[in-house]
């Protein structure tokens, strides 16, 4: 048989395949000693996983988490402030993915920046930039960088491209965010209700694109030195079924391993190219800070020092709100991300905050947990 | 957000810059900076991530994955049968 491009979406979609999967994890879970609590770090899967339905698919002892992998809904108030100060600066056109359109900061949106006379425009690829640049040569372009290892290496590509082309008016504020460190965090940070350690993550399905640049190895230490598996997994739900299905045999066997379940797009290595570019312009950054997490540190991503005069961080230092400031506090979204509650557990799921109205980070984007429970109804 | 589209490249620059991907008969352009030189080629299978190629999807491991769901579903069909079977064995209308 020859591939064809149907296949690749067909085939991982397939109902029956999937029954049959929740048939053989159905099977091997009743030899589980313990129930256990999968997380998936990313919010595409937390969007395929209620969009088909698969909680209900799981055996009684397998349970999801929801992970912090959605990065509009992990992005603090203080730099939605940001973008929207920055919006409003004269002469500036502020430039972002679509996705953080309706993202609430303090002041409002940058959908409420644009009504108030702001230039924001919403792009699909980043390289757009360079086109706005040169139709508007007397305006400083500001490209609000969003978004985890996947789409780091696309802002690099373009800060290149700014530097090889000599164009002067790109800047870039960037707010690109690393897997790792919040998974690290997850399992390492002490519950602030109980005062105990949250071991509440029994094994993680890893991230599918993150990992097509970073590679599989990004996840090395967390069988080995927290013990907790990782499978590395595709976005359709026959991908996501079969990842969960490599988890329980882990444990049945006794087995505590690195595995890929996404063989077609993700090796161990990653895109090295992509890598490179990510290490050539970018470096941590001590903190970040993530909206319903606090601070992680190493987790965020900054342009080296040698490109401060692109950094709108530094040239606009003077304008920009340095105050964090605070979640609502019934938002419990700390707590769902750590695997602690789920989304209607939250006093006001549903009714004061929904996504057209969105109080708490996991309501922003449809990749967040609440949003996603919203949107595909009360399954669970 | 992380959503990447799975398409067929139908087109290269010759500078190898960007190339033309075709994704279930929707034709749009993508970047090839992310990728090397000789990497992608015409009748390739790419993931599309905003305006970029950020990887090569392999033919093999793709078959080899549609292959064991196909075997799955095989064995279970045929487990199905056998329990038909049995059932129907031990029913007391069974020749009635
Ligand atoms: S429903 Fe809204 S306020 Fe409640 S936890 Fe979810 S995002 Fe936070």
């Amino acid at each position: 048989m020859s591939l064809e491009l149907k296949n690749l979406y067909d085939d991982f979609r397939d109902g029956e395949t999937i029954k049959a999967y929740a048939k053989i994890i159905a099977e091997d879970a009743k030899r589980l000693k313990t129930p256990l609590n999968i997380m998936e770090v990313c919010g595409g899967h937390t969007h395929t996983i209620m969009k088909f339905g698969l909680p209900q698919l799981m055996p009684e002892n397998i349970t999801f988490i929801h992970g912090p992998g959605c990065p509009v809904c992990i992005m603090p108030k203080e730099r939605i402030d940001h973008a929207y100060v920055l919006a409003m600066q004269p002469d500036v056109i502020l430039v972002t993915l679509g996705d953080m359109i309706k993202v609430p900061g303090s002041n409002g949106s940058l959908q409420d920046a644009r009504a108030k006379g702001a230039d924001v425009r919403f792009v699909y690829s980043p390289m757009e930039c360079i086109t706005i640049a040169r139709e508007n040569p007397d305006k400083k372009v500001i490209f609000f960088a969003i978004g985890f290892e996947t789409t780091t290496p696309m802002t690099a590509v373009l800060v290149e491209q700014v530097i090889k082309l000599g164009i002067p008016n790109i800047l870039f504020h960037i707010n690109h965010v690393t897997v790792p460190e919040v998974m690290a965090e997850l399992i390492d940070s002490r519950d602030v209700h109980i005062d105990s350690y949250n071991n509440q993550i029994d094994a993680f399905i890893g991230p599918s694109h993150v990992s097509v640049i970073s590679g599989a190895k990004i996840y090395d230490k967390f069988p080995k030195e927290y013990g907790r598996p990782v499978v590395v997994s595709g976005f359709e739900p026959v991908d996501v079924m079969q990842g969960i299905s490599m988890i329980v045999k882990q444990f049945v066997e006794d087995r505590c391993e690195l595995e890929v379940q996404y063989k077609r797009v993700v090796n161990y290595e990653g895109n090295l190219k992509a890598q490179e570019l990510i290490e050539r312009y970018f470096e941590k950054m001590d903190l970040f800070r993530w909206r319903g997490l606090g601070n992680v540190p190493d987790s965020g991503l900054k342009l080296k020092d040698e490109f401060a005069s692109l950094d709108a961080e530094v040239v606009y230092r003077d304008v920009l709100p340095i105050a964090e400031i605070e979640d609502h506090k019934l938002c419990i979204c700390g707590d769902i991300l750590r695997g602690m509650a789920k989304p209607p557990e939250c006093t006001i799921f549903g009714t004061a905050c929904k996504p057209t109205t969105p109080i708490g980070s996991c309501m922003v984007s449809s990749e967040g947990a609440c949003a996603a429970y919203y949107k595909y109804g009360n399954l669970l | 957000m992380c959503l990447s589209i799975p398409s067929k490249v139908v087109k290269v620059s010759d500078d190898k810059m960007m190339c033309t991907v075709d994704t279930m008969g929707v034709q749009r352009d993508a970047n090839l900076m992310m990728m090397d030189d000789e990497d992608v080629n015409i009748g390739d299978y790419v993931l599309l991530h905003i305006g970029f190629v950020m990887n090569k999807i392999d033919e093999e491991e793709a078959l080899a994955s549609i292959e064991t769901y196909r075997e799955i579903l095989e064995l279970m069909n045929e487990d199905e049968r056998k329990r038909a079977i049995l059932e129907d064995d031990e029913c007391p209308a069974r020749g009635a």
